[in-house]
């Protein structure tokens, strides 16, 4: 075309970024890659293509890393760690600043290569995913240099092995690898087999930064290698990817005593109230689903619109659609570039043939190039029991339905399995402040999306997995408590034989909803003293009593929605009630266990419910720093119900360690006392009746650990479990709560010292809540 | 183009009126309702705008058309108390021939002139000598332009005089005090008053976007401004202490798109002020393409208030022609 043509035309045109020296650059690996183990390139082994999907060029060879090749990297990493622990923070700050420079030195070969092997647009790469990816290693530098100040009861958990997604290959790297190395732990990490490439350069770039060799291990290959890292001698298994595959990791690593964090799938509301800048909202909706062509594990993928604006939004929101620009992702003019992989995009296309009829289906009217690319789709009308608005897509495809009032916004948004993120789009700062905490997600954004920064917290609830990524509590997905625990020894009941009638027979039950139960399977076992001689009958609690329980403690949700001072005021009161109690349950606690601490036990426990009722409204959220107008606030949150096996050991302070915390922080929770000693806590049930508890906020079940731990581990129902049961159950509780993915915390058959320090404090708060993270950008 | 060119079958290129190709916006009874509901979230604008020049880039030919293009919007622009008849003179040669001619001979538009010349009344009659047979229009800034503070009566009557003087667009300086008090109805008729005392003069609404202060302020007085009649709406005056800038555009733009769904009817649209560097000419009007959409990029639709703009785009002209760096002083003044 001429000029002459193009003043009237006014078309873009082509705006190619130049990819000559991103394959220069693998052109002088050899265009074959072996695996990057103890700070050197292996010989390239059998393997596979890496192909650039925009045009199917083969861009790589790729090596297929062996069971040897895995053991040898997690030896070189095991071999490392020590010295780059020993290092201290702040002269593993150095290399981490080292590693943010090079990655800011060789921020466009980065972008380059990154689109070449994804086929994200350029503009994506250069402007999105290589500045976050340099911004936290830099964070995590000064994470380094602060830990030993800032964090002096951590340290490292050893090896890590890292398994990265394709959807964002070098940030997802930069996720992982940077809070790992910051709190002294080397990694192990696999990226996924469709985009290594800008992992290769970075570990050309860990060389060039001089990181003391085994510290970054990198090897490639698909998901078999994935597996053999989740069962190789690390300490610590860290996945990004699809919810089916993380709870295979999370079946895999039962009982292992590896620490797990999982960032998994999403199906994130996009919710738009009537009062909203509907412009500014449909334009949004290009970052939320339009955004690496809709493959982003938070993309806004389910647009919720408030019945009143629906049609005129779906006007905008079409005629938007078809002025977006799709093809060459290297072309810098261009919104969306090319699926992943083919296989990605004739999955997203069998998902959205199979529609059956619901909805209506728009496909935006921009020129679709020949290759593997998808167009922007939006599939209108659809009920929240269309399958398409239950299941992630992973590709462009937008899905919506339409609400009526805010409750039912709230409703249909948590109707879902995942919980990743959600936005809220409100001009009235009353309604988007009032539903964003009711938002089931672990991020949430304000007039916006898709907001990303390392000082606040990513990662999900539900089955879109737990840990965070970014901010403080990043770092407790790479840190345990110093120190090395004892074993815990099974406590086991005593024998007796029945007799001696008790003066006035006594029934223990059950506790549910705030109500004294007698247990479903009605059976009882007896519980005897030291000396063999029957002190009474415990209720044996079944499945049933489980379900029971679960439901009470989820109808009680009104105790998460009182006031943090209100939850103190219950706790002092229990407090000052047991200690009118005190010396029958010091009694009864030495009759039942066959000790002499009963009193110190009773001090003890009365004093925690103190502690955690001082806790209750003072362990807060944070406003972070984030590189925007606005705040992002870190709020403290309930789980919702947790399911605990009680400490065996200490029948009383045991229950109320595990309680107390929980309860401080807004949970509800279904406790299983002590199984050798029971009888205390069916005494117990009577304080908290006279306490002020509301039904249902506790509920206490006596029996075998080992038999209701499965139920509890299992329940669809339950947010966290946590097993401190003598009997070591870690492995069925971490298996069974697979199922909903939920969070899980269990001794691994070590023992906790329940009168000391190690028995209260930040770590059970930090147990009790989750972390989410609010972004609200402002502007008069 | 021939969708467009099939309307009236008049070339657009020398289209420079508004009524060429384009029914007058006729204006409508003020509608509260539009204009109370009218929402910006500033956040979410400024992200818009700032992210769009990384999203949309124009590349050699392209790049020196859509710069022919921008010229062609121009309204070449001399508001200074010392302009004179001579001064005045000077700017419509180099309207009339905006870059060198061997220059607009390569690029194969030799005929390229800007959009308008912009004067004070009192420079209307030198301008109009200077630019006869060209075709290029007289705008002239009114209504006790910038402040707008003059006694209402006479504002209308300067109206008057410059169309009765041969102008052929007036640019009015909406009340500002009317929009911070919240008084739509009064703008509302303020601006209708001004419009009706254009008559067949185009009539551009500078809403002097930088004394609303806030975006909503800016979209309230966009809808009311092209209820009331306006032909155009544009940012500034160039003299407020913040001029044209994306955000303020692309809030301007949006209220223009939902006024042409409502009524059928497109308002074009100036920002004026600060826009000097051939780059922001390419973002204004890749943001006019994006939000509007290409019918808006003539300039019936869409002008650039700007002074030191076309020395730029003059450079980055011979650069593509060349290959070599320019020089300011191979290009003539103004």
């Amino acid at each position: 075309m001429t000029i002459k043509d193009i003043f009237e035309t006014m078309d873009y045109g082509p705006a190619p970024e130049a990819s000559g020296d991103a394959l220069a650059w693998i052109v002088d690996q050899g265009g074959k890659f072996g695996h990057f183990i103890d700070g050197a390139f292996t010989a390239p082994g059998a393997g596979f293509d890496s192909k650039n999907p925009a045009t199917g060029e083969v861009l790589a060879t790729l090596s297929q890393a062996s069971q040897g090749d895995i053991d040898a990297a997690v030896s070189a990493a095991r071999k490392a760690q020590p010295a780059w622990e020993k290092l201290e923070g702040k002269g593993r700050a150095r290399y981490l600043y080292a590693l943010a420079r090079l990655l800011q030195k060789h921020a466009r070969l980065l972008a380059v290569l990154e689109t070449l092997d994804n086929g994200k647009p350029i503009r994506e790469s250069r402007d999105i995913d290589i500045p976050l990816a340099q911004r936290h290693f830099y964070y995590h530098a000064g994470m380094a240099q602060l830990m030993e100040a800032e964090l002096p009861e951590a340290q490292a958990l050893g090896v890590c092995g890292q398994i990265i997604p394709w959807n964002f290959p070098l940030l997802m790297l930069a996720w992982k690898v940077a809070p790992a190395l910051a709190m002294g732990n080397t990694v192990v990490l696999k990226p996924a087999e469709w985009t290594s490439l800008t992992a290769l350069c970075f570990a050309d770039i860990c060389r060039q930064a001089g990181l003391p060799r085994g510290v970054v291990n990198i090897v490639t290959g698909d998901g078999a290698v994935g597996e053999m890292i989740v069962n190789s001698e690390v300490d610590k298994i860290a996945f990004t990817g699809s919810t089916e595959v993380g709870r295979k990791i999370r079946e895999a690593t039962a009982g292992s005593g590896k620490s797990l964090t999982l960032e998994l799938g999403g199906k994130s509301p996009y919710i738009v109230f009537e009062d909203a800048d509907i412009d500014s909202a449909v334009e949004g909706l290009v970052d939320a689903i339009w955004f690496n062509q809709g493959q982003v594990c938070c993309a806004g993928s389910r647009l919720l619109v408030q019945e009143g604006i629906a049609e005129a939004f779906h006007a905008k929101l079409r005629a938007r659609m078809d002025k977006l620009r799709i093809g060459n992702p290297l072309d810098k003019c261009i919104d969306v570039g090319a699926i992943v992989d083919p296989e990605q995009r004739n999955r997203v296309a069998a998902l959205v043939d199979a529609h059956g009829g619901e909805g209506e289906v728009y496909t935006a009217k921009c020129d679709l190039p020949d290759g593997c690319f998808y167009p922007p789709t939006l599939v209108s009308g659809l009920s929240p029991a269309s399958a398409l608005m239950q299941d992630e897509i992973f590709g462009p495809v937008l899905v919506s339905s339409t609400f009526r009032t805010p409750s039912e916004a709230i409703m249909l948004a948590n109707n879902t399995r995942y919980g990743l993120a959600a936005s809220v789009w409100s001009e009235n700062i009353n309604v988007a402040l009032d539903i964003a905490p009711k938002l089931v997600a672990g991020v949430v954004w304000v007039n916006g999306t898709n907001m990303f920064d390392a000082a606040a917290g990513f990662g999900g609830v539900r089955e879109s997995g737990f840990g965070r990524e970014g901010g403080w509590e990043g770092l407790a997905a790479y840190t345990k408590p110093k120190g090395k625990g004892k074993a815990l020894k099974p406590v086991a009941e005593f024998p007796g034989d029945n007799a001696e009638p008790q003066p006035v027979d006594r029934t223990a039950k059950l506790y549910i909803g705030g109500k004294q139960a007698r247990p479903d399977g009605g059976y009882a076992r007896n519980i005897f003293d030291k000396s063999g001689k029957l002190i009474g009958q415990a209720p044996i609690a079944n499945r049933k009593d489980v379900r029971n329980a679960v439901e009470a403690a989820r109808a009680a949700k009104g105790w998460s929605g009182a006031t943090a001072h209100n939850r103190a005021q219950v706790l002092y009161y229990i407090g000052e009630n047991l200690s009118a109690r005190g010396d029958e349950f010091a009694a009864q606690i030495n009759r039942l266990t066959g000790g002499k601490t009963g009193a110190a036990e009773v001090e003890a426990a009365v004093d925690r419910l103190f502690t955690y009722a001082a806790w209750a409204d003072k362990f807060d959220g944070q406003v972070r720093s984030v590189p925007m107008r606005g705040v992002a606030l870190a709020m403290r949150e309930a789980c919702g119900v947790i399911g605990a096996l009680c400490p065996d050991e200490l029948p009383l302070l045991g229950l109320i360690s595990v309680m107390a915390p929980a309860i401080a922080m807004g949970n509800r929770v279904v406790l299983v006392a002590s199984g050798p000693f029971p009888l205390v806590a069916t005494d117990f049930y009577q304080v908290l009746e006279t306490s002020d508890v509301p039904g249902g906020v506790v509920n206490i079940l006596t029996g075998s650990h080992a038999e209701l731990a499965s139920t509890l581990a299992t329940h669809m129902d339950v947010e966290a479990v946590w097993s401190f049961s003598s009997t070591d159950l870690s492995e069925v509780v971490e298996k069974g709560g697979a199922g909903n993915l939920k969070r899980t915390w269990v001794n691994h058959g070590i023992a906790r010292d329940w009168m000391g320090e190690a028995g209260e404090g930040r770590t059970f708060l930090d147990q009790a809540t989750e972390v989410k993270t609010v972004w609200v950008p402002y502007g008069a | 183009m021939s969708e467009l060119g099939t309307q009236t079958g008049v070339a657009l290129d020398s289209a420079q009126l508004p009524q060429t190709v384009e029914p007058r916006n006729p204006g409508m009874a003020l509608d509260m309702d539009v204009v109370m509901n009218t929402r910006a979230n500033r956040s979410a604008i400024e992200r818009r705008a700032k992210t769009l020049p990384g999203r949309r880039s124009v590349k050699k030919e392209y790049q020196a058309a859509w710069l022919a293009r921008a010229i062609s919007c121009i309204d070449l622009t001399t508001l200074s108390g010392d302009d004179t008849a001579g001064r005045v003179a000077r700017l419509c040669a180099k309207a009339k021939q905006p870059v060198r001619a061997d220059l607009l001979e390569a690029l194969g538009l030799p005929d390229l002139t800007t959009g308008a010349v912009c004067v004070y009344h009192d420079m209307i009659p030198p301008a109009l000598k200077a630019l006869e047979g060209s075709g290029i229009p007289v705008a002239v800034v009114s209504t006790g332009f910038p402040a707008g503070l003059s006694p209402f009566h006479l504002r209308i009557a300067e109206i008057e005089e410059s169309v009765k003087a041969g102008a052929e667009e007036i640019d009015i300086v909406i009340s500002r005090r009317l929009v911070l008090s919240g008084d739509w109805q009064g703008l509302y008729n303020e601006m209708k008053t001004m419009r009706e005392a254009c008559g067949d003069a185009h009539v551009k609404a500078i809403l002097a976007t930088g004394e609303l202060e806030t975006l909503q302020n800016v979209a309230r007085a966009s809808q009311v401004c092209m209820m009331a009649g306006a032909d155009f709406i544009k940012t500034s005056t160039g003299k407020e202490p913040v001029n044209a800038t994306l955000p303020v555009s692309l809030v301007m733009m949006r209220a223009m798109r939902d006024y042409y769904e409502a009524t059928g009817y497109r308002v074009g649209y100036k920002p004026a002020g600060g826009i000097s560097k051939a780059k922001d000419a390419i973002n204004y009007l890749a943001l006019v393409k994006e939000e509007l959409g290409d019918r808006w990029l003539r300039p019936d639709l869409f002008r650039f208030g700007a002074s030191s703009l076309l020395g730029d785009i003059e450079r980055q002209l011979e650069h593509h022609l060349t290959g070599a760096y320019s020089a300011s002083w191979r290009h003539a003044v103004a």
